[in-house]
Formats: structure tokens, sequence, C-alpha cells
């Protein structure tokens, strides 16, 4: 083990490097996979017909399959018919359609929750369907989902370590490209990276437990 | 089109990985569950220590990427002597990650038992071991199973991390399978299907009996 | 409640913008690189370089010797990238013109046929299999398949490897498969790229490791506990890669390769990396 020598201002700054890649693939993914989540969610729980099964399916074998998977499959597999993806671009793709296709389900659970008979006084009352679900059961609804949805945000930040696979400068590859250097860097350097990843993390994971007892 | 003969020729590698990620997800939940119900216990246990070892447990690995346990496990151990091979230091990296998890789902079943009946056990004279053995822990085992179904889709899933560490899991087989012949799409469509037998039925039944649990409440 | 219906109104709203914003980034993306890869048949490869006036080239950061990231400075270095910046100065007359992507042995070829990269300076061995997707120039560099083990290791040659030996290699490399052919009974174990697979020599998860001996020489540059071992048991020619059906391309690195042998560059480049080594 040698910290002296791995905490280097170069290495601290080359994993930091990293580490902002790392944030910005996480909040890109983040806003697309949620509206995209919130589409599918949504179209599901008001089971229009044909959209609403042919989602199920999608979204019911994207669940299953692991993200390593499918990280390789949009950056390798893809181009073989014709869809091309810069290294970024397909790791925010990758990891957006993964984690909508998880945050659908939380969403769609989230509707179904919410008491049918609350959007049967919302209709008496003279409201249209798309006035009840927007007045009446999503603004419920949302606060249920959020504790959920902020687990899933912090499982994203983690799965973007994945796209070490795909040779992306985020933190974990670069932590990666230091440790080659030395063998008693990896110790120390994996330390550091992992706690960098932790601050992020247990931030969010304390902001889930507030709104969790806010609502509660 | 789909090349099947890509499947048949290859079908013993692909068999071979799925064996393994069968295996190792097996093993990997045993795991897991038996040392994440001992952390859920230490996280009420009645001895602020252990709900501390608990605490910090959990909060460390469940926020953390199972890559970097799973590359320390394997590149780091060895540097101060512990040599774990690609297979070892992958499931041994699923079981650590995972049981955060699942202490996580056991101790919310722990505490949907009427405190009540602790006490009322503990007062008959059992010990506190016994009345976790024999009261609290079968009647939260009912509410804990979906979660922990669904930790198991995970944990079938995130075997595939196995692949960087070159264990010849289900993934790490495509992989090899690919660079031979050339072909990824087909190789890579077909290594989907192998997990979805596994993953698909898995998450039908956690379905199933999440509704049936919703039912009788 | 109309507050907090206007902020989830907000926050939607936001939500959506980001993504057309994602959206049109991505569009913006596909037709750079669309006109990057030289213009379907109205232009050839090398007028398309000319006209964009930069060549982009796919190179290892993880080789070193030939093409390796440095930390401190985040540039990477090697016999590679000076190949590439010689070829540049003699095409486009500056040296500068040239930018540098990082690829794996498994990400090049996609990198190169979607256009990420123009040409791949990176280690690649000339083999008939990659002809059939990328066309290659005259060989610059002349390698063979070795091993490299921890010194005092059994194993002095591919003879010693025997059943249980755990080789290390990387995939989709040619010395993967070569190795496989040459010491059935082996055991090889194939990692994403050279990093790890050397990080997981030095975490004893394999008896030797073995690609070209060039590559290898460079990790012995790195840390001289380990040594290459044997005779090279196989050949393997480097050329430069670019999309297949590009003639004026290969013509124009082909001549500046020539004019570098000539002008003695090549020697100088050569002493500067690889001799310094042995």
């Amino acid at each position: 083990m040698d910290f002296t020598g791995a905490y280097t201002p170069d290495h601290l700054k080359f994993l930091f490097d990293g580490f902002l890649i790392t944030l910005k693939i996480a909040v890109i993914s983040i806003i697309a996979s949620f509206v995209i989540a919130a589409i599918v969610g949504v179209i599901r729980y008001t089971k229009i017909p044909v959209v609403s099964q042919v989602f199920a399916v999608i979204v019911e074998v994207i669940r299953n399959l692991p993200l390593l998977l499918i990280i390789f499959f949009t950056f390798f597999a893809l181009p073989e018919i014709g869809i091309e993806m810069s290294i970024e671009m397909a790791a925010i793709v990758a990891l957006t359609i993964f984690e909508a296709a998880m945050i659908s389900e939380i969403i769609r659970s989230g509707l179904n929750s919410i008491d049918k008979g609350q959007i049967e006084a919302g209709r008496s009352s003279g409201l249209t369907y798309v006035q009840t679900l927007w007045h009446i059961v999503l603004p419920q609804a949302l606060r249920r989902m959020v504790p959920p949805i902020v687990s899933q945000f912090i499982s994203l930040l983690k799965d973007t370590s994945l796209a070490v696979v795909i040779a992306l400068p985020e933190l974990m590859h670069n932590a990666q490209v230091i440790n080659a250097q030395n063998v008693n860097f990896i110790i120390p350097i994996f330390i550091l990276a992992a706690l960098m990843y932790w601050v992020v993390n247990y931030v969010l994971s304390i902001v889930a437990r507030r709104l969790e007892l806010k609502t509660s | 089109m789909l090349d099947f003969s890509i499947l048949t020729e290859n079908w013993d590698m692909y068999i071979e990985g799925f064996i393994n990620t069968i295996y190792i997800s097996v093993i990997g939940l045993i795991g897991s569950f038996v040392f994440g119900t001992i952390l859920a216990v230490f996280r009420i246990a009645p001895f602020k220590p252990l709900n501390w070892i608990g605490t910090i447990y959990v909060e460390f690995f469940r926020n953390i990427p199972l890559l970097i346990i799973a590359f320390f496990l394997f590149t780091a151990l060895p540097t101060i002597g512990i040599q774990l091979d690609g297979f070892k230091a992958g499931t041994l990296a699923l079981i650590i990650y995972t049981s955060a998890f699942i202490a996580e789902a056991v101790r919310a079943g722990i505490l949907s038992v009427p405190k009540g009946q602790t006490e009322a056990a503990r007062s008959s004279g059992l010990t506190y071991i016994q009345t976790m053995n024999l009261v609290v822990l079968p009647q939260a085992i009912k509410i804990v199973i979906p979660p922990l179904g669904n930790q198991f889709i995970n944990l079938v899933k995130n075997s595939s991390i196995l692949t960087i560490l070159a264990a010849g899991d289900l993934m790490y087989q495509a992989d090899l399978i690919s660079t031979r012949t050339f072909v990824t799409f087909d190789v890579y469509i077909f290594v989907a299907l192998f997990y979805l037998v596994l993953t698909i039925p898995l998450s039908t039944g956690v379905n199933y009996l999440e509704k049936r649990l919703a039912k009788s409440n | 409640m109309f507050k907090k219906k206007k902020s989830l109104l907000t926050v939607l709203l936001l939500a959506m913008l980001s993504v057309l914003m994602l959206a049109a980034c991505g569009t913006k993306d596909d037709s750079e690189s669309g006109s990057g890869s030289g213009s379907k048949e109205s232009k050839n490869s090398l007028e398309a370089i000319k006209e964009k006036d930069k060549i982009v080239f796919g190179v290892k950061n993880d080789t070193r010797l030939f093409g390796l990231k440095d930390p401190k400075t985040g540039n990477i270095e090697g016999f590679d990238i000076d190949i590439a910046k010689e070829i540049t100065k003699i095409i486009l007359g500056d040296e500068s013109k040239a930018e540098f992507k990082e690829v794996t042995s498994k990400t090049r070829i996609p990198m190169l046929q979607k256009g990420d990269i123009d040409a791949i300076v990176a280690t690649m061995t000339i083999t008939e299999e990659r002809k059939q997707e990328v066309d290659f120039s005259d060989v610059y560099f002349k390698a063979g398949q070795a091993l490299l083990v921890k010194k005092g290791s059994p194993i002095k040659s591919i003879k010693d490897i025997k059943k249980g030996t755990k080789v290390l290699a990387v995939k989709g490399s040619t010395s993967a498969v070569n190795i496989r052919e040459k010491a059935p009974d082996a055991t090889v174990l194939e990692f994403e790229n050279y990093a790890e697979a050397f990080t997981a020599l030095k975490a004893k998860q394999g008896d030797t490791l073995t690609t070209d001996n060039a590559i290898l020489y460079g990790m012995v540059d790195e840390d001289p506990n380990y040594q290459v071992v044997g005779d090279i048991f196989t050949d393997e020619p480097y050329g430069i890669a670019v999309k297949k059906d590009s003639p004026e391309l290969v013509k124009a690195i082909n001549d500046a390769l020539k004019e570098l042998q000539s002008n003695g560059k090549y020697d100088e480049l050569y002493k500067k990396w690889i001799k310094t080594s042995n």
C-alpha cells in the first residue's frame, strides 16, 4: 500500500475529472429516464389498448436483462444494424433505457395504489379523465413514488461504473488507469473512488428518507 | 433475421455460461440471505455496538458500485496476500453487496411483527435469540419474500459483472463467442434470451406473491 | 394545492426541455459523424480528411511504449502516437492536426466503421479476417506473440504451459485466439483491456500473460519484476487500419510511411520508444 504515492495532486485531479464525467452521465440519464418512465408509466396505467400491452412487453424484457448486456448491446451490436453512437451517447442511451423501464414500474404501481373511488369522485364532480389524473391522482401518487424513485437514481449513479467496459473515461475507468501503474496504488485509489460514490449516494439516500418521513 | 446457427454451433459455450450463472446466483442468494439476516438482527438487537456495525455496513455497501467491490476483491486483496480467483471474488462481491439490501428487507419484515409478541415471548422465558428464531423471523419471512425475490432477480442480473473478472459466466461466454465469430448482434440477442429464461419466471412469481400479499392485508 | 401543482408542472416542463436538448445534441452528433466518415460516394476518404483538415486516430491508452495515457497530463504518448503525428504532418502539413481517441482491441473496429475515428494506429495486427472489415496500410511494425511472467516463474517458453496453467489475454485480440491453438490445454482468461490483464497478472490471477512482445516489453519497462520469456511463436505485423474501400487514404498513408523510412524519422522514433526497453 502506498497512500502518499497514490494521492498525488495529478492522480487526485485525474480521479476528479472522471468523477465529473460520472456525474454528468448520471444527471443526463436521470432526467431522460424519468421523463420516458413517466410517459410509459402513465400510458400503462391508463391501459390504452395495444400501446399499453406493447409497452408492457418491452418494459418486462428490459427490466429482466442485465444492464451490462444492454450496454454491450448498445455499443457493439446496434452498429451492426446501422445505429451508431459515440461512447458517451451509448452509455447514456443504455442507462436511460434500463432505468426508464425500472422507474416506469414504480410510477405505474404508484398510480395503481391510488384508490379508484377517488377517480370516480373526480369524474362525477365534472372533471375530465385527464383532469382527474392530473389534479387528483398524480399529486398523491407522486408523493408515494418519490422515495423509490430516488433509490433508483442511486442505483443509476452506481451503474454508471459499468460503462468502464466501453472505455468511458468515468471515475471507475480513471481509477483503473492509475491502478495499472503500480499495484500498491490499488487499495488507496479504490478506497478514495468508493468514498466519492458513497458521498453522493448517501446524500441522495438522506434526501429520500426525508421525503419518506414527510409523506408518511 | 437471426442466424440460429450461431446458437446451435456455440450451444455448449452458452450452456456452460448458463450453468455457471445459475451456480453463481444460487450461491450468491444463499450467502447473502444468511449474511443479510444476521445483519438485520444486528441492526435491531438491543445492543448499541451491534446496531452501529449493522448500520455502517448497510449504509456503506448499499451506496457504492458493486463493480468497485468486485475489483477490490480481485485485484486489491492479492496485494495484501489474500488470493481469490475471478469466480470467488465475483461471487463474494455479489454476496457483500446484496446482503446490504437483504438486511434492509429483512429488517422491515421483523419490524412489521407487533412488539407485543416479542414482549410476550420474552416474558414467557425465551431468550432474545429464541424469540427471534421461533416467533419473529417465521412471521417476518412472509412479508420479506417478495422483496427477497426482487433481490434475487437483481442478483442474477448483477452476476453478469463477473464477465469483467473473466469468470466464465453467461455474459463472458457470449463475449467470447462474439469475438470468435465476429457477430455481435445475434450473439447478444441469444444471450438475452438465456437471461430472460431465468429472470422472467422469477419476476412473474414475485408479482404473483406481491398481489396475494396485498389481498391478504 | 395550487402551488404544488405549479411546481409539479415546472419539474415536468424542465425535464421535457432537457430531453429535447438532449435529442438536439444527439442529432448534431450524428450529422457531424456522418460528414466525417466520408460523404458517401461523392468524396473519397482522403478528400474528406483534407476538407475537415484533421485526422482522428484511434489509439490505445493502456499500452506502454505504443499508446499510454499519462494521468499527469491527460495526454497519450507512445510509438503509435508519434507515427500518427508524423503521418499527419506529411498529409496535412502540421502534426497538431492529429486528434486522438482512446480505443480498445474490442472497440476499435466498431468505432472506425461508425466514423468516430478515421484511422486505427493501435498495435493492430494485419489478419485476413480483419481485412474483410477494414483496409490496412503496409506493415509499420513487426511484432510477434510471446509470454510475460514474473521473474523466477517456472514458465520459460510456450512448452511449459500445461493443463491448468492460467494464461491471461485480452478480448478481441489475435493473441487470445493463437494461444488456444498453440497451447490447447491452457486455461485462457480474457479481460477487457491490457491494463486489467496486467493488473490481474500482478494480482497473481494468472501464471502468464500473452500478447505481442512489443506490448510485453512495455509492461517490463513499467515493472522490472516481470520478464518476457521464450521465442516469439507468431508473426504479428502491425498495420494502420482505415475504413473499408478507401484506397486513396491507404495510398497516402503508405506514401507517408515510405517517406518516414527514407528520411530516417522512423528509425529515430523506433529508437526513442522500442530500443530503450531491450
